[in-house]
């Protein structure tokens, strides 16, 4: 144990995600050394953060503005709309380039061994979006985890009497990667999925 | 399938141990308490990544060393493979195939195929159902290791589904307004598509398997035989196929709805079934004597080996501490059975317990040595 300012920093970055007491130390420590224009950088980005990031108002995405980036972008289709757990998806997502319609982002996945209800995610704004009759297609881009799959049949069980198509991200195997290489779970579960060619 | 040498250092009572084994029979002499069981254990942990006789791993490491390390060279096909694994206890497992290391140490698995028969299988009969049906997912797995996939994603449906069952039952109790079951029938949806597809492979290997467990209990049991093995569900008689059963484990749950938000957990599906296990007439657990039990144990053991065998995996075979709990006849009949493993390892406090036709190579046991004797 340190004493005072060195050991609160410490216990405060061992409270992060994926970041463990040996790693705090590490980082506390070398913030201690580090110059103080450089540390100063890093407080005010944490401030900022904080104060001006908040979630867009339509797909609750982050953005420093009402709406985000891809809810003003006046190019994109307003036909198809992708559900996704969280912001980093969105990102994920858009690195394809594929895709051209609007996001909306639930926040999570239906988890009971969390609490995590349909009540704690941003089901009834989808529905309030779909309800507008715009969305022609609606693509469920959960994660293919037990959760992710869970609040997919969910969604597709309350959307699909309104008329929509409902799709969902195939799962199998990796592009580019060797047949060989895939473990039995993934190889199993694509042959279980094959398609006609 | 066969293993050519087993390499141990810091593993139970074994500081360095160094055997070359043989295929074909293979018996390890000697008293009790002397470590013949902790060479058995170390090739089931190269086999499962666990051992058959503790939960944890800390008893595996020898007294005063931090790490206990198995290396295996086994021969399949003509080929050899190395399989080093490295045991540290509240660590993961360091594990080396041929001698490049592998990022997951459960990529080992498959490289030894084994079928082990131990003391400790008398709780495949006298034990909980839970013990029968890990028996049944471990030779399905074995068999087909997308079944690992299913089992692991029918396992967490369930947990979701009795968080979800526990929460409404909570509520329910306190009269804190409505219970929250709208995603019920999203779980009960995904329970039964997991739920049947293990059921009907759970059915299918049952079927394939009680003609093997008939045989091999009539060899081994004396007198009567009439070991049948059935499987048992708390749905009733089930219809073939994985559609039908998925529509009669959904009618099942719709039936159990009420009981279930009483009691607040997942009350049908194939984790609360059983493999029953009969001989004539009678259940063997409450009926059977002790003898009879062992037998039949043995039997589901012999029966699992039987069937990989005949899926073209000629798994190696280990019977420790067998030979002494049977007669001069059973003896025979047993090694009639089993003679003609690709290998098979024996071990025996008395020299003279092992019929004749099984002195393959032997091996004494003693003072923290494995001596080869011819």
């Amino acid at each position: 144990m340190y004493e005072g300012a060195i050991q609160d920093l410490i216990d405060e970055l061992g409270r992060l995600p994926g970041v463990g007491p040996k790693s705090a130390q590490r980082i506390a420590f070398y913030l201690l050394s580090a110059d103080a224009a450089d540390v100063k950088r890093l407080s005010t980005a944490l401030d900022r953060v904080k104060e001006l990031v908040r979630f867009c108002t339509t797909c609750f995405n982050v953005t420093e503005s009402e709406q985000c980036r891809i809810c003003r972008d006046p190019r994109r289709s307003d036909d198809v709309l992708c559900v996704v757990e969280e912001s980093k998806d969105v990102v994920a997502i858009e690195k394809t380039g594929e895709f051209r319609g609007r996001y909306h982002v639930l926040g999570g996945a239906i988890n009971p061994l969390e609490g995590i209800g349909p009540d704690n995610l941003r089901i009834r704004e989808l529905m309030a979006r779909l309800g507008t009759g715009t969305v022609r297609e609606l693509i469920l881009a959960t994660d293919p985890t037990t959760e992710g799959e869970a609040t997919a049949t969910y969604l597709a069980l309350l959307v699909k009497p309104m008329g929509i198509t409902v799709t969902r991200l195939a799962s199998g195997l990796p592009v580019g990667g060797d047949l060989e290489y895939a473990d039995e779970i993934t190889l199993g579960r694509a042959f279980e999925g094959r398609r006609r060619v | 399938m066969y293993v050519r040498s087993l390499d141990l250092v810091d593993f139970r009572s074994y500081p360095r141990a160094v055997v070359e084994f043989e295929p074909g029979p293979n018996v390890l002499v000697g008293p009790n308490g002397v470590g013949k069981t902790n060479l058995v254990e170390a090739l089931g942990y190269v086999a499962t990544l666990s051992s058959h006789r503790v939960a944890t791993d800390a008893p595996l490491v020898r007294a005063g060393a931090t790490t206990a390390v198995i290396r295996c060279a086994i021969v399949h096909d003509g080929r050899e493979l190395m399989v080093e694994l490295a045991i540290e206890p509240g660590k993961a497992n360091k594990a080396r195939l041929g001698r490049a290391p592998v990022t997951r140490a459960r990529d080992v698995l498959g490289a030894l195929r084994l079928v082990l028969f131990a003391p400790e299988d008398l709780s495949l009969v006298r034990g909980d159902p839970a013990e029968r049906r890990r028996y049944l997912d471990e030779l399905l797995v074995a068999r087909q290791p997308r079944f690992a996939g299913v089992r692991a994603d029918y396992d967490r449906v369930l947990k979701q589904r009795n968080a979800l069952l526990r929460t409404a039952y909570l509520a329910g109790k306190v009269g804190a307004g409505s219970r929250d079951l709208s995603t019920l029938e999203v779980w009960d949806a995904h329970l039964v598509e997991h739920g049947a597809i293990l059921l009907a492979a759970r059915l299918e290997l049952c079927a394939a398997l009680a003609p093997h467990v008939a045989k091999a209990y009539d060899a081994v049991a004396a007198g009567g035989g009439g070991a049948a093995i059935g499987y048992r569900s708390a749905l009733g008689d089930l219809p073939a196929g994985r559609d039908g059963l998925r529509d009669q484990l959904l009618a099942a749950l719709r039936d159990a709805r009420q009981a279930e938000l009483d009691r607040g957990v997942t009350l049908v599906g194939p984790h609360r079934d059983d493999l029953g296990l009969t001989l004539g007439p009678l259940p063997v657990k409450g009926y059977a004597s002790h003898g009879e039990s062992w037998s039949f144990a043995l039997a589901l053991r012999l029966a699992a080996y039987d069937l990989l065998r005949a899926d073209g995996i000629e798994p190696v075979l280990i019977l420790d501490d067998v030979f002494a709990e049977l007669d001069t006849g059973r003896r025979q009949r047993l090694a009639d059975l089993v003679g003609g493993a690709s290998q098979l390892l024996v071990t025996c406090a008395v020299d003279g317990d092992v019929p004749a036709d099984l002195r393959g190579a032997r091996f004494e046991l003693g003072d923290g040595e494995v001596r080869r004797v011819h």
